[in-house]
């Protein structure tokens, strides 16, 4: 009777395990029949002309480099709006904000803004940003929307990341003699600076790949110029990506495809610059 | 019966109470802590005495919904008076943990002097006088002035926990409470810490709350004994372990149930 | 002292208990070889008197045991308190009941010279001072056990009597033998047994203070009474 037990149980573990394993199996098959197909479709496009020329109506001449541009900035003014305030309203909250009901209503609101759909980001940017403060269509207002987007998710990831600092730190500095804002600027935040460029990294990434939001507050899908300041108007690389695709020539598809892959590969390297930060600073705590 | 009746007093608790929320960990405590002494706490856990030293540097009031009532004085200062800043108090009355906590951030010399750095009192040109005097106080001099520059973290857990001493030191404060400096540490580091308290009490008032009762006898002047918020026992450590008056205290210490 | 708690790790407890009893045994061995010496003394038994003065052996490797288990316990339990006087006192203890027993032995020893002589007169107050003797360890030694402050105080009173007495049967020899030389020699004999008396009450006081200190954590040793401590 004992054996049998045992080898019931035993068997329910190897099919729990199988199951994990083909659970994870799956996404991960899928995701590369994508990027295997994207990259069959694209690879041939990628050439230095395709990166440094212009939207043209032939598709073999048409260039992505308005929106390669147009990303990279909006991807800088975003992370210089949203971290600083993401990580503020992080530190505030954390670190000095009381614990009482108004809090958890805070902590909540913020837990949900996180699942909103990004359309309604963008229409709130539309509103806000280009119709009421007369921002137009401009970078400035792509950026300020998409820091709408990612806030939520850094402030989250930077609260976690606070949280996971010792107390007998916060402690020791406090009884050193410090104030609270000499501990969490000189301790607290050093600590913290792993956890919190993961959360920058995640939302980021997320920034890059949006295209609704941009489409609603009227980001420019043919653009023959490269953006000057914040004021000016531009495009990034999902709505080039989004246009061609919705063009009906296989070649356009074969440019969007191209483009897919640019887009990787700008997010890999944003996501490499962040881990290497990450890294250093975790090293240093050991 | 006090053996050192000519040391004055430093601290002076009078009908001290505390509470975290409503929960009362303190119950009028009197207590009177001397100059250039060592003071052990002890007690079972949850007895109140990690309370009762953060009472007198006011980390205890970090603690949402902590209270406290009563009064405190420092030579002769009432700290809980509201015109004292607590930041400054803490930098009289220094504070060594549990755990070894060198900030993992920092060298072994930034780490002794964080306390100066944080409060952004640091003179760049007495820096190398000021790592070097409070290492040697903490007897780790010796052990790292040639890997000053190498995080913190890197030593072992008796010299971390020394350095978190040299750190407070370097603060230069006129007390040093202590919450059991040793829990961590294997025996032959506890000596050293214990060395150490024997030379620092010279300059010093110091406080330690311990677990072990040999420790309290060995390194301490006078022991108080805490049992549910209540200092039920408080005179000189000579007397304290040997013929102690409370049969509370009694039971305490030669370890019986009750 | 009424209720005595228990310490919550039983095998100390139990060593604590182990030191108790030897303790216990060692000194009714040690009562018992007063009580034969001087029945040796007084009913003129050579025979007992040796096996008495055997049986100090058996005291004496008491002696060794319980300072070993006394030193064992201060290194593995590093006892405080009242514990720490217990083992202290037990330490000290042994050291007075071996030196009782030495006395008996002593006592036996004259018991056999005087035995081979004929009998001056009864020892009547050698057998008073031997009792007084042998009630204060006694007492001593019920003290303990009872953790009995007071009865302790009462033997450190009886000390007194015994000097007296003690004093009384040295005079009434050293009339004696003032008056005739030829019982000189006995006299001697005699009065070496108040002597060891004497001091065997001496031992028995040590005990009884020893039981304060252990109990009251006071310590009554040379002003003999258990209040005033001195500042």
């Amino acid at each position: 009777m004992k054996r049998h037990v045992r080898k019931w149980s035993r068997r329910k573990e190897t099919l729990f395990i199988g199951l994990c394993i083909v659970s994870l199996a799956v996404p991960l098959c899928l995701l590369f029949a994508m990027l295997i197909d994207v990259a069959l479709d694209g690879i041939s496009r990628i050439d230095w002309q395709f990166l440094t020329s212009y939207p043209s109506r032939r598709a073999s001449s048409a260039g992505i480099l308005p929106g390669l541009v147009g990303s990279a900035f909006l991807i800088v003014l975003t992370a210089v709006i949203s971290l600083p305030m993401g990580v503020g309203a992080a530190i505030y909250l954390e670190e000095y904000g009381e614990r009482g009901r108004l809090a958890n209503l805070i902590e909540v609101n913020i837990a949900n803004l996180a699942g909103v759909p990004s359309v309604i980001y963008g229409l709130l940017g539309l509103e806000i940003f280009v119709r009421f403060a007369g921002l137009d269509r401009s970078l400035l207002a792509g950026a300020l929307t998409l820091s709408l987007l990612v806030l939520p998710v850094v402030i989250m990831a930077t609260r976690e990341a606070l949280r996971v600092v010792p107390k007998t730190l916060r402690e020791a500095a406090l009884a050193l003699g410090a104030t609270r804002w000499q501990m969490v600027w000189r301790v607290v935040l050093p600590m913290a600076v792993p956890g919190i460029m993961t959360g920058a990294i995640l939302s980021i990434s997320r920034a890059l790949g949006e295209t609704a939001p941009l489409v609603v507050i009227g980001a420019l899908t043919y653009v023959s110029f490269l953006p000057q300041d914040p004021m000016s108007a531009f495009t990034a690389l999902p709505i080039q990506i989004f246009n061609w695709v919705s063009r009906p020539q296989a070649a356009f598809l074969e440019n969007a495809a191209a483009a897919i892959l640019v887009l990787l590969v700008v997010l890999l390297l944003a996501n490499v610059v962040a881990i290497v930060i990450r890294n250093r600073y975790q090293k240093r705590i050991g | 019966m006090l053996k050192n009746p000519e040391n004055s007093p430093r601290f002076v608790v009078t009908q001290l109470n505390a509470w975290f929320s409503a929960h009362h960990v303190l119950r009028s405590v009197d207590m009177l802590i001397r100059d250039r002494e060592v003071t052990a706490i002890i007690g079972p856990s949850g007895c109140g005495k990690s309370t009762f030293i953060r009472c007198l540097n006011r980390m205890h009031e970090l603690v949402p919904g902590a209270k406290v009532a009563g009064s405190i004085q420092l030579d002769g200062e009432d700290i809980y008076q509201s015109d004292v800043d607590p930041v400054l108090l803490r930098r009289h009355v220094g504070m060594v943990f549990q755990k070894p906590n060198p900030f993992p951030t920092m060298t072994i010399r930034e780490n002794v002097l964080s306390g100066l750095r944080l409060t952004g009192r640091l003179d760049r040109s007495t820096a190398n006088s000021v790592v070097e005097s409070a290492l040697r106080r903490a007897a780790l001099w010796d052990e790292v002035k040639d890997t000053l520059d190498k995080p913190g973290g890197s030593l072992s857990g008796g010299q971390q926990q020394r350095l978190c001493i040299a750190r407070t030191l370097a603060v230069d404060p006129s007390v040093i409470l202590m919450d059991e400096p040793c829990s961590a540490l294997d025996p032959v580091a506890t000596a050293r810490i214990e060395d150490l308290l024997h030379t620092l009490k010279a300059s010093y008032s110091i406080v330690i709350v311990t677990h072990s009762m040999q420790q309290a006898s060995r390194v301490s002047d006078r022991t108080g004994f805490f049992l549910s918020g209540e200092l039920i026992e408080f005179g000189d450590t000579d007397r304290i372990f040997t013929a102690p008056t409370d049969r509370r205290t009694e039971d305490y210490i030669t370890g019986k149930f009750g | 002292m009424s209720e005595q708690r228990k310490h919550t790790d039983r095998a100390y407890e139990q060593d604590l208990e182990t030191l108790r009893q030897r303790l216990l045994m060692m000194a009714a061995r040690v009562e018992g070889m007063i009580e034969n010496s001087i029945r040796a003394l007084v009913e003129r038994d050579s025979e007992l008197a040796h096996r008495t003065i055997l049986s100090d052996r058996v005291v004496n490797r008491m002696e060794i045991e319980i300072d070993e288990m006394c030193l064992l316990i201060l290194a593995k339990r590093q006892p405080l308190a009242s514990d720490l006087r217990f083992i202290a006192y037990s330490m000290k203890m042994v050291t007075d009941l071996e030196r009782i027993g030495d006395l008996a032995a002593n006592v036996c020893e004259r018991a056999i010279a005087l035995n081979k002589e004929p009998m001056v007169k009864p020892l009547v107050g050698i057998s008073r001072a031997a009792e007084i003797a042998e009630a204060m360890i006694g007492q001593a030694i019920d003290a303990f056990v009872k953790r009995d402050v007071e009865r302790a105080q009462a033997v450190l009173d009886r000390d007194n009597e015994m000097d007296a007495m003690y004093r009384d049967v040295f005079k009434e020899w050293l009339l004696l033998m003032e008056g005739d030389p030829a019982v000189v020699d006995r006299g001697i004999q005699v009065q070496s047994v108040a002597k060891y008396l004497e001091r065997i009450a001496d031992h028995a006081t040590n005990l009884a203070e020893q039981v304060i200190f252990m109990v009251a954590g006071r310590d009554v040793r040379h002003h003999g009474k258990l209040t005033a401590p001195v500042e």
